[in-house]
C-alpha cells in the first residue's frame, strides 16, 4: 500500500472511530492527545487497525509510536511497502 | 427521627411516548403502544408482539468514550433519567458537588451479551471485542454509565427482581433515604426490547398471539386475553428527603409514604395470593393509613388469566369493590424490568391531571375481575394517594403508596 493510501484510509477510519476531525490526522501530531485516547481507547485502537489494515499491533508497537509520522511508518514496516 | 421522602424528578421513555408530555397525552387517550414486529417472526417468536421504542441517537447530548459502553438498557436510561434531572431542576455540577445515588432496576442484557459472543465467535481472539462491550454485558450497565456521566457520589448499584425491579429501586431509595443514609437516590427501571431479550419468555407460551389486532393484545382483567405483551424502555425517578428537596427549592410531584414487600417462597413462575396480600398489608401498615385512603390502584395486572385474577382477588380482599383499578400495562404491554418504574411515572401524572387512565380492551370480566373496580375508560377522577402493585417471577413482590404532597 501507498503511503498517500496509508494516510488516507488512516485518517477516514480513525477520524469515524474516534470522532475527530480528519484535519487533525497528520504526521507531526501527537497520537495520543489528537485522538484524545485513554487507556480504554487503545483497546478499540487495536480493533480498527485490525479491521481496516489487516494487522494488529503488539503492546512494544504502541511504545514506538508518538506522532501519526510514527504510525504510518509502523504501518509501511507492517504491510512490507 | 426518620426523613420523609419526596418525590423531586420523572421521566420517561416508554411505548406511549418519549416523554412526559407525550405519554401523559397517550395516557389520557388510551393509546397503545403495542405493534407487530416482523423480525420476531423470522428469530422464531411464537409471538410477534411488543410494546416498541427506538434506540435513540445520544450523539448530540454524550461523547464517544460515554456512549461506546451502552447498549439499550443505559441508553433508554439515559433518556429517561436527562427527562428526571431536568425537571427535578439538578444539573450535573450540583451533583458532582454533593451527594446523589443511584439504584436502578435491570434484569438482563440479552441483546449486548449475544452481540459480543457472536463477535467473540467470529474473530476468536478476545482482545478484537472491543473496550465497550464489557460495560454494555454486565447486569448494572445502566449504574455504570449513568454513575459516570452524572458524576453521581453517593449509592451506586443496580437492582435485579425480575418484573418488580422498577419498584423495589424505589422502595430501597426511599428506605435508604427515610433512615437518614441518603439526601437524594436515582431510581428506575429500564428494559431492553431486543429480538434476543424475550425469546426464552416467549417460549413459555405466555405471551399473546392476537397478531390480528395488536392493539387489542394487551387486555389485562378481561375474560378474552390471551396472555401478556412484552415491552421495554425506561423510566427515572428521582426521590429526596424533604428537607433536602425544600432546602434547593425543588419542585415536588409527591411524596412515598409506604413501601410493601414480600416473597411467595413458592412455584418460580405463578403468583401466589398470600405473598400478594401481604406486600399489600405491608405498605399500608408502614403507611399508617386504612385501605379507605387509596384513591387508584396501579395494578401490576399483566393480561394473564392466572396473573390477574390472583391480583383481583388480593385486591378485592384488601380494597373491596370501590377504589378504581387499571393496568396501563393495557396500553404499554409488560414493561418488565421497567414497570415497577414507569407505573410510579403513569399514576404520578394521574395524580397531577385528576384522572384514571384506562384500562383498554377490558370489554368482558371474568369472575374474579368482576369484582374490582376496574376502569375501562378515561375517568376523572381526583386522587390524593395512590397504590402502585408490582409482582415478578420468583415471587418477589412490591407495593408502593404515593400520595399528594402537603406540607
Amino acid at each position: 500500500m501507498e503511503r498517500t493510501e496509508i494516510i488516507s484510509r488512516t485518517k477516514d477510519f480513525l477520524s469515524r472511530e474516534f470522532e475527530v476531525d480528519p484535519s487533525v490526522i497528520v504526521p507531526e501530531n501527537n497520537l495520543q492527545e489528537s485522538l484524545d485516547l485513554d487507556s480504554l481507547d487503545y483497546v478499540d485502537l487495536v480493533v480498527v487497525i485490525e479491521e481496516n489494515l489487516g494487522f494488529k499491533p503488539t503492546a512494544d508497537d504502541f511504545k514506538t509510536i508518538v506522532t501519526f509520522e510514527d504510525f504510518f511508518n509502523l504501518v509501511e514496516q507492517k504491510l512490507g511497502a | 427521627m426518620e426523613n420523609r421522602v419526596v418525590i423531586t424528578g420523572i421521566g420517561i421513555y416508554s411505548c406511549i411516548g418519549e416523554n412526559l408530555t407525550d405519554v401523559l397525552d397517550s395516557l389520557q387517550k388510551g393509546r397503545s403502544g403495542i405493534i407487530y414486529d416482523d423480525p420476531r417472526k423470522e428469530f422464531g417468536y411464537r409471538s410477534c408482539l411488543t410494546g416498541f421504542v427506538k434506540d435513540p441517537d445520544l450523539k448530540p447530548f454524550l461523547s464517544r468514550r460515554e456512549r461506546i459502553g451502552m447498549h439499550q438498557p443505559a441508553m433508554f436510561a439515559y433518556m429517561s433519567t436527562k427527562e428526571a434531572l431536568e425537571n427535578a431542576q439538578l444539573d450535573v455540577d450540583f451533583l458532582e458537588k454533593t451527594e446523589t445515588g443511584i439504584i436502578f432496576g435491570n434484569d438482563s442484557t440479552a441483546g449486548a451479551v449475544i452481540e459480543t459472543i457472536d463477535k467473540a465467535r467470529a474473530r476468536k481472539d478476545n482482545t478484537l471485542i472491543g473496550s465497550g462491550d464489557i460495560f454494555q454485558n454486565m447486569n448494572c450497565t445502566v449504574n455504570m454509565n449513568l454513575s459516570t456521566i452524572f458524576k453521581l457520589k453517593g449509592i451506586n448499584f443496580t437492582l435485579a427482581a425480575a418484573c418488580a425491579s422498577g419498584s423495589h429501586s424505589i422502595g430501597m431509595g426511599y428506605l435508604l433515604i427515610k433512615q437518614g443514609l441518603q439526601d437524594r437516590v436515582i431510581c428506575g427501571g429500564a428494559q431492553e426490547i431486543n429480538v434476543y431479550a424475550m425469546g426464552s419468555f416467549d417460549g413459555l407460551g405466555a405471551f399473546s398471539v392476537r397478531h390480528d389486532a395488536p392493539t387489542k393484545a394487551s387486555r389485562p382483567f378481561d375474560r378474552d386475553r390471551d396472555g401478556l405483551v412484552p415491552s421495554g424502555g425506561s423510566a427515572t425517578v428521582i426521590i429526596e428527603s424533604l428537607e433536602s428537596a425544600l432546602k434547593r427549592n425543588a419542585p415536588i410531584y409527591g411524596e412515598i409514604i409506604g413501601y410493601g414487600f414480600s416473597s411467595n417462597g413458592d412455584h418460580i413462575s405463578n403468583p401466589n395470593f398470600d405473598g400478594q396480600y401481604r406486600s399489600l398489608q405491608m405498605s399500608l401498615k408502614q403507611a399508617g393509613i386504612s385501605p379507605d385512603k387509596i384513591d387508584y390502584v396501579n395494578a401490576h395486572a399483566t393480561s394473564t388469566p392466572v396473573g390477574d385474577s390472583t391480583e383481583a382477588e388480593a385486591i378485592f380482599d384488601v380494597f373491596g369493590n370501590k377504589v378504581p383499578v387499571s393496568s396501563t400495562k393495557s396500553m404499554t404491554g409488560h414493561e418488565c424490568w421497567m414497570a415497577g418504574a414507569s407505573e410510579i411515572v403513569y399514576s404520578l401524572l394521574m395524580m397531577q391531571n385528576d384522572f384514571v387512565a384506562p384500562n383498554i380492551n377490558f370489554e368482558n370480566p371474568d369472575e374474579f375481575s368482576a369484582k374490582i373496580n376496574v376502569v375501562p375508560e378515561y375517568k376523572e377522577h381526583k386522587i390524593d394517594c395512590f397504590l402502585s402493585n408490582s409482582f415478578g417471577f420468583g415471587g418477589t413482590n412490591s407495593s408502593l403508596i404515593v400520595k399528594k404532597f402537603i406540607k
